[in-house]
């Protein structure tokens, strides 16, 4: 902590190792941003250069807009984890609130269910939702995509772990008015954990909008199609052959959430940490 | 608790353990069932019931839109263990989790000491080291391939510089697995550098000054003594954590070389995606799926096994 009365040699090095790792870090976003920007002709020349000479940003965002079809995938992304998260709390919140709250026959039994349940990875029940999501006869709709994560375990767990240390005068407080269980979840448990809901939304979000492997499994039409899913079939499809308009796409599809991040980074590391906790 | 001590207005206090219990009891309400009920429908519908489900379809040999299916024992098991393809891709998952746990777990622990260890920029750095964790997997992976690619890529071009002719890396068959973990380490180093953060942080100062004063001068003897007997619990939860994520590869495999070339990057979860949705045999893939779980579970039960171990030491 006498770093700050001298520049000491190992403050230098600190610097050297970190930025000599930053630039590998970055160099992949680098890389993407340098070549959107680039026209083929510089793009299919093997002598290297970052800063495009003829700046072509705008036709390759062009391009990727109107023959991936960009806005309408965008949109899919946004409308599902939409729905998955404002389901998962619909779900989760009652919950979450009885198991920390209220005393019944089976409790500890329901807690035990919703930990054993965070330990079950998403691929382990894949093959059984999707033949189930068959015989309902939804695949390949919006319903598919989301039905299967209105429930998150975690998200009760987290959430039940947070209504613990709600005051319980508050609770007694709001049956005294008169408001019913179901309304105390509401009026005055979820107004007590907007930092935890926001937490679990980052969670949500970030893992929803970027998630490869599902709507793969259950999609076919491409009017459905979600922004990872887009990117995996633009490429597909270009097949190696107007890169400057993938990497806008790429560029495109993860924006959203590095710009979100980059505005509230504190809440988004910490949302994201959560995993860790999984 | 507290439901009885509102409802007799706060003199619950005093009332004598008999009465409250009957109190109780007597407004026993079905209030909590409503509020647990949708959870509970869920879990069993989109959880437990397809948890049970996988396994005992690894004993069927079902087929998607097949008219029945019959009970085959352990013969999924067999063909699998016969099938030269599991192994592969087995062993290239064990080599994919040997590489990317180790890679990802040194690198995040390494920049979490350097942003820790002094003052300036911590933020800044926390933020760039970050920024692959938020960053769309598969939009990065498709970033990743241009980097790569044998003529045009930036890596080769970087190697030609200094009159290296670089190979291509995602089509050949030595490099492609190896290629894939990199990229792995590289999305994952961020996210065990917050874990890491958040340990480091947690360290009391006064124990570094004790070290000091009882002669632990140099920056070495203070990580030895101090730092990472301490964060030995936080290491080991990073590292299962890293295991069980490393164990579940897929979209980068799935986007960039389907598996191959020859088989040389097939991995479990592929595999299964492959079995179990392009050829539709959900008896076989769920097979496959029992595997991994059991290597998750595995890993699980290790690190419940040394958090109590790291418990009693602490």
């Amino acid at each position: 902590m006498t770093a700050r009365s001298k520049i000491s040699p190992w403050a230098v090095t600190r610097h050297v190792l970190l930025v000599a790792g930053a630039i590998m870090m970055l160099l992949p976003f680098v890389w993407m941003i340098s070549t959107a920007s680039k026209p083929p002709s510089e793009i299919f020349s093997s002598e290297l250069h970052l800063i495009p000479r003829h700046f072509a940003l705008w036709e390759n965002l062009q391009t990727a807009f109107v023959k991936a079809n960009l806005w309408r995938f965008l949109l899919n992304g946004v409308i599902v984890t939409v729905s998955i998260f404002a389901l998962q709390v619909l779900v989760a919140l009652p919950a979450a609130y009885a198991l920390a709250k209220l005393r019944f026959i089976g409790r500890n039994a329901l807690f035990a269910l919703v930990l054993f349940g965070i330990l079950i990875p998403p691929q382990a029940t894949a093959i059984p939702v999707f033949l189930l999501l068959h015989k309902l006869g939804v695949l390949d709709s919006y319903a598919a995509l989301v039905l299967p994560f209105t429930i998150s375990v975690f998200g009760i767990f987290l959430m039940r772990q947070f209504f613990r240390n709600v005051p319980d005068d508050l609770v007694d407080a709001a049956r005294m008015d008169g408001i019913s269980e179901f309304g105390i979840v509401w009026r005055v448990m979820l107004p007590a954990a907007i930092p935890a809901v926001t937490a679990f939304g980052i969670f949500s979000v970030v893992a929803h909008w970027n998630d490869y492997f599902w709507p793969l499994i259950v999609l076919n039409s491409e009017h459905l199609r979600t922004p990872p899913l887009a990117v995996a079939h633009f490429r597909n499809a270009e097949a190696g052959t107007n890169y400057g308009a993938l990497m806008a796409a790429a560029m495109v599809i993860i924006a959203p959430l590095l710009v979100a991040f980059l505005l509230a980074q504190r809440r988004f590391v910490e949302g994201i940490a959560l995993t860790g906790i999984k | 608790m507290s439901d009885s001590a509102a409802t007799l207005g706060g003199v619950a206090v005093t009332v004598p353990v008999q009465q409250r219990v009957a109190a109780r009891r007597s407004q026993f309400s079905l209030a909590p069932y409503g509020l647990v009920t949708p959870a509970l429908m869920l879990m069993l519908l989109m959880l437990l019931g397809p948890l049970t489900g996988v396994i005992a379809l690894s004993f069927t040999d079902y087929q998607l839109g097949a008219p029945n299916l019959s009970w085959i024992g352990l013969a999924n098991y067999h063909e699998m263990f016969a099938d030269k393809v599991f192994w592969t891709s087995l062993r290239n998952t064990l080599v994919y989790v040997g590489i990317v746990v180790p890679g990802a777990v040194t690198a995040g622990l390494a920049v979490a000491l350097l942003i820790q260890s002094g003052t300036s920029l911590r933020s800044l750095y926390r933020t760039i080291y970050f920024l692959p964790v938020m960053a769309t997997l598969i939009a990065m992976a498709v970033v990743w391939e241009f980097m790569l690619h044998p003529q045009f890529g930036l890596v080769n071009g970087l190697l030609r510089e200094i009159g290296i002719a670089g190979p291509s890396w995602l089509q050949d068959r030595s490099t492609a697995l190896y290629a894939l973990c990199v990229i792995g380490i590289w999305q994952a180093a961020g996210f065990n550098m917050v874990l890491f953060l958040a340990g480091l942080v947690s360290i009391p100062k006064q124990l570094y000054e004790a070290a000091e004063i009882d002669g632990a001068s140099s920056a070495w003897a203070r990580f030895r003594l101090v730092t990472w007997p301490l964060l030995r619990p936080v290491t080991t939860f990073v590292v299962v954590i890293s295991g069980i994520r490393s164990f579940q590869v897929f979209d980068t495999v799935h986007v960039l070389t389907k598996g191959g070339p020859s088989k040389s990057s097939e991995v479990l979860i592929h595999t299964m995606y492959t079995e179990g949705f392009e050829f539709f045999r959900s008896g076989y893939g769920a097979a496959l799926t029992v595997v991994f779980l059991a290597f998750v579970l595995l890993l699980t039960l290790i690190k419940s096994r040394l958090a109590d171990r790291g418990a009693q030491y602490a």
